[in-house]
């Protein structure tokens, strides 16, 4: 945006983190090496610099995690629910003291501007630790029978899109429940996991309780193909979800999967206009766009269509685009060049389809991974980019003419994880919510997270409830 | 200051032929009613979140004294006080033309702002300064008179000099639905803002958006107002307990830009009340860059309605060029 307003910038200092040149694994309660002795080099995605070295972990690390936390159980599940809360609530207080630490790794590591890491990611971390913490005690009060008992080691496979706060939504309701967890991040976000393990260090949490095993997805195979292993929860693509399912058929291993979305985005003619467009730029801009529940297709009604795309792109050409340290930054860089050239595929697709294209002037950087904010008008059900997960800063207009069409729309397709409603009227509203099969449906409102909500998806989005009471059940033997 | 319409990019013939279309809006109360309740609703949870989401730019360094010197350059400093006197308005006037005296690189203010029988006193102390004199008239704060009296009020203030004449509505007409005798008023004023010699003062309509109660209302106030003429439109008096807030000003800056996008015309808009520090008014210089653009980042488009804020803006303008902060008694008290 040029203007005779011109934020000057607005750095976050990146002495705040304290960066090794490499790290080992987190295995019962120590940093090791890898039986593999091969390293892996993590970059900052906005600038390409390598931050650090990361251990590849291999089946024999896995092994060592698993042993340790199955040590662990005995000890860890027997404690009385108000200890595990003790060391949870130290856990949430220690991510508060560090918040500002981790919000500038969680941008260095990832490339997400720090507006949202400092303001949505670090909040909820402390969030569902206190969340869970709380329950910790009140197992018995939860609908699950009086006395319910923890499944036992649980391996969690997290993404790279909110790096520590998936870890979050792993970790803490498995602690809570008396679980011992081996978690493997993602390969091109280790780090905050990695810092993790020293907090879990800091608040003293016994030994193997906590295991962090790094690498990319031949050690998450390893991981969720161990036998020693008694559930696995995965958040990430679905076609990866698909393959663990197949590993886990057969065996007793309990199993949650939280996989891709493609979200309807549903604008009715009598909606809050101005609020709506801001939900639409939070609905699919927000973390680049790298979010499974993402509002990746707008379906807006015919009559309020040019009204609402003006004003749209009218607001997209003032997002900021660029370094993510930058507290000015709207929007960060794309995770990996991987990313990057998928997103750039499907977006060229929605062209050579016929859909047209838009994107406001702005600079990206030279160096690291960009895509500026896209828009898709003219798309149709038949079109790629409005069938696949983009995971990008990507969005795909339709249009409709009635509540019936919008909710068929909304509907056709694989997945069902979110979905949003724009009205005024609350009858529209419940009755469109009780016929979009979608696990989280937000109404005048988009990408809103609570500890205490549950959230999960239907079809290929995956089974499963995280966050809430609910996200208990999958961390205990009911 | 240029006339609204001179300045935006429909040309005059273009602006004044939708501007009649719109006039079926208000060719009757029904037809008004249905206009004004037509208008996209407000969501107060969303539009809160974005106003806020609006206040955590970071402005610092260049863009910081830049946006000072913009906002000491919107002031409409101002007293309105039972006990003003001749020589308290003598003395605003001379800190309006140059705010810090030990800095004559620091703009003047926009305007001073005073009751109408001020303004003749206001006038004369700043001959040749360029500042605008702005008179609160209409049976100010309350608005509480018939409308001849109201009228008067105005005349005599225009007569005596006033460049800008801050009106207010009729709270009680509007909240009671009678919008067409709100815009009928408003109308009244803007003809008796006109001067013998074919010019006419800037009028400001004041909504008090405190005693309005919902973000619906302020949104279509926002229309009345603009639909009956007003060249700004300014959120409240000052002498309420709830005066303005960044919501209410983000809505009422919807309101003038969707308002030019319909009808052709700019209008400004003037926070006021409640304004004290730096920090508040950087936040909503922000939000008028990413709501409305560098089309309204001019005093001619965006005033503050402030008495204290420009003793903070002059401190922390001294705070930028010394590094070091000074203290009260290093501005001027008046």
């Amino acid at each position: 945006m040029s203007s005779a307003f011109d934020y000057a910038p607005a750095p976050e200092s990146r002495a705040v983190v304290d960066l090794a040149p490499a790290y080992g694994l987190f295995i019962d309660g120590e940093f090791t090496e890898g039986t593999g002795g091969d390293l892996r080099k993590t970059v900052s995605p906005a600038t390409e610099e390598v931050l650090a070295e990361y251990t590849q972990g291999t089946a024999d690390d896995v092994d060592r995690a698993v042993k340790a936390a199955r040590t662990a159980f005995g000890k860890w599940s027997a404690l009385p629910g108000a200890e595990r809360a003790k060391y949870l609530f130290r856990i949430a207080r220690i991510i508060q003291e560090r918040s500002r630490e981790l919000a500038v790794l969680e941008t260095l590591d990832n490339g997400k501007p720090i507006r949202e890491s400092r303001d949505a990611d670090l909040p909820l971390v402390a969030a569902h630790f206190f969340y869970y913490a709380g329950w910790a005690d009140k197992l018995g009060h939860a609908g699950f029978g009086p006395d319910p008992r923890p499944l036992g080691v649980a391996g969690q496979v997290i993404p790279w899109n909110f790096p520590l706060l998936m870890l979050a939504w792993k970790v803490a309701p498995a602690l809570a429940c008396g679980n011992t967890v081996v978690l493997k991040p993602a390969e091109t976000t280790p780090l905050s996991a990695l810092f993790f393990a020293d907090i879990c260090r800091q608040a003293g949490l016994p030994k193997g309780v906590v295991n962090i095993v790094t690498g990319d997805g031949s050690t998450g195979a390893a991981l969720v193909a161990h036998p020693g292993i008694d559930k696995v929860a995965f958040t990430g693509s679905t076609e990866v979800g698909k393959a663990i399912a197949r590993t886990v058929a057969g065996t007793d291993k309990r199993l949650t999967l939280e996989l891709g979305g493609k979200a309807a985005n549903i604008v009715f003619d009598d909606a809050p206009l101005d609020q709506a467009v801001e939900g639409i730029v939070n609905g699919i801009f927000f973390n680049q766009g790298h979010v499974c529940c993402a509002g990746s297709r707008l379906l807006v009604q015919e009559s309020v269509q040019d009204e609402l795309l003006d004003a749209l792109k009218r607001r997209m050409a003032t997002l900021r685009v660029g370094d993510p340290l930058d507290k000015n930054t709207d929007i960060g860089a794309i995770n990996s060049a991987e990313q990057l050239a998928r997103i750039t595929e499907l977006a060229d697709a929605g062209e050579a389809e016929g859909a047209e294209r838009w994107s406001p002037a702005c600079e990206l950087p030279g160096s690291g991974y960009w895509f500026a904010p896209t828009l898709f008008t003219g798309v149709t059900q038949a079109h790629r980019i409005a069938r696949e997960e983009v995971f990008g800063p990507v969005l795909s207009v339709l249009t409709f003419r009635t509540p019936e069409e919008a909710v068929e729309k909304a509907n056709n397709t694989p997945y069902g994880l979110s979905a949003g409603i724009w009205t005024e009227k609350g009858s529209r509203m419940l009755w469109m919510a009780s016929k979009l099969r979608a696990g989280v449906i937000w109404s005048n409102t988009f990408n809103k997270f609570d500890p205490a909500s549950p959230f999960g998806g239907y079809k290929e989005s995956g089974f499963g409830r995280e966050g809430g009471r609910h996200g208990l059940e999958a961390y205990l033997n009911v | 200051m240029p006339t609204a319409i001179s300045e935006v990019p429909a040309s005059g013939n273009e602006a004044a032929g939708r501007l009649a279309s719109m006039a079926d809006v208000t060719a009757s109360d029904g037809a008004l009613r249905r206009f004004l309740h037509g208008l996209p609703g407000v969501d107060a949870v969303g539009l809160q979140a974005r106003a806020a989401a609006l206040g955590t730019r970071s402005i610092k360094t260049t863009a910081k004294a830049y946006a000072i010197d913009l906002a000491i350059s919107m002031i409409d400093l101002t007293t309105l006080e039972g006990a003003d006197t001749p020589g308290k308005v003598r003395a605003l006037c001379a800190k309006g033309i140059h705010p810090d005296p030990t800095d004559r690189s620091v703009p003047k203010v926009a305007a001073i702002c005073v009751y109408p029988d001020m303004v003749a006193t206001a006038k004369e102390a700043l001959a040749g300064s360029g500042i605008h004199v702005a008179s609160v008239a209409t049976a100010f704060p309350a608005g509480r008179a018939a409308l001849p009296v109201k009228l008067a009020d105005t005349r005599d203030a225009v007569a005596a000099g006033a460049d800008e004449i801050d009106m207010v509505i009729d709270r009680g007409a509007f909240l009671s639905g009678r919008y067409l005798d709100v815009f009928e008023e408003i109308k009244a004023v803007k003809e008796a803002c006109a001067r013998p010699d074919g010019t006419a003062a800037h009028l400001k309509v004041i909504f008090e958006t405190g005693e309005l109660q919902t973000y619906d209302n302020v949104r279509r106030v926002s229309w009345l107002a603009m639909l009956a003429g007003a060249d700004f439109i300014k959120t409240s008096t000052g002498k309420v307990a709830v005066n303005a807030t960044p919501p209410v000003t983000l809505l009422m800056l919807e309101a003038v830009r969707d308002f030019r996008a319909q009808a052709g015309v700019q209008v400004g808009v003037k926070p006021a009340g409640g304004i004290r520090t730096t920090k508040d008014a950087l936040k909503y210089l922000v939000m008028v860059n990413e709501t409305v653009g560098e089309d309204w980042l001019s005093a001619d488009w965006f005033r503050f309605g402030a008495s204290s804020l420009l003793n903070d803006l002059l401190m922390q303008r001294q705070k930028l060029s010394t590094g070091r902060y000074s203290g009260p008694d290093y501005v001027t008290v008046d």
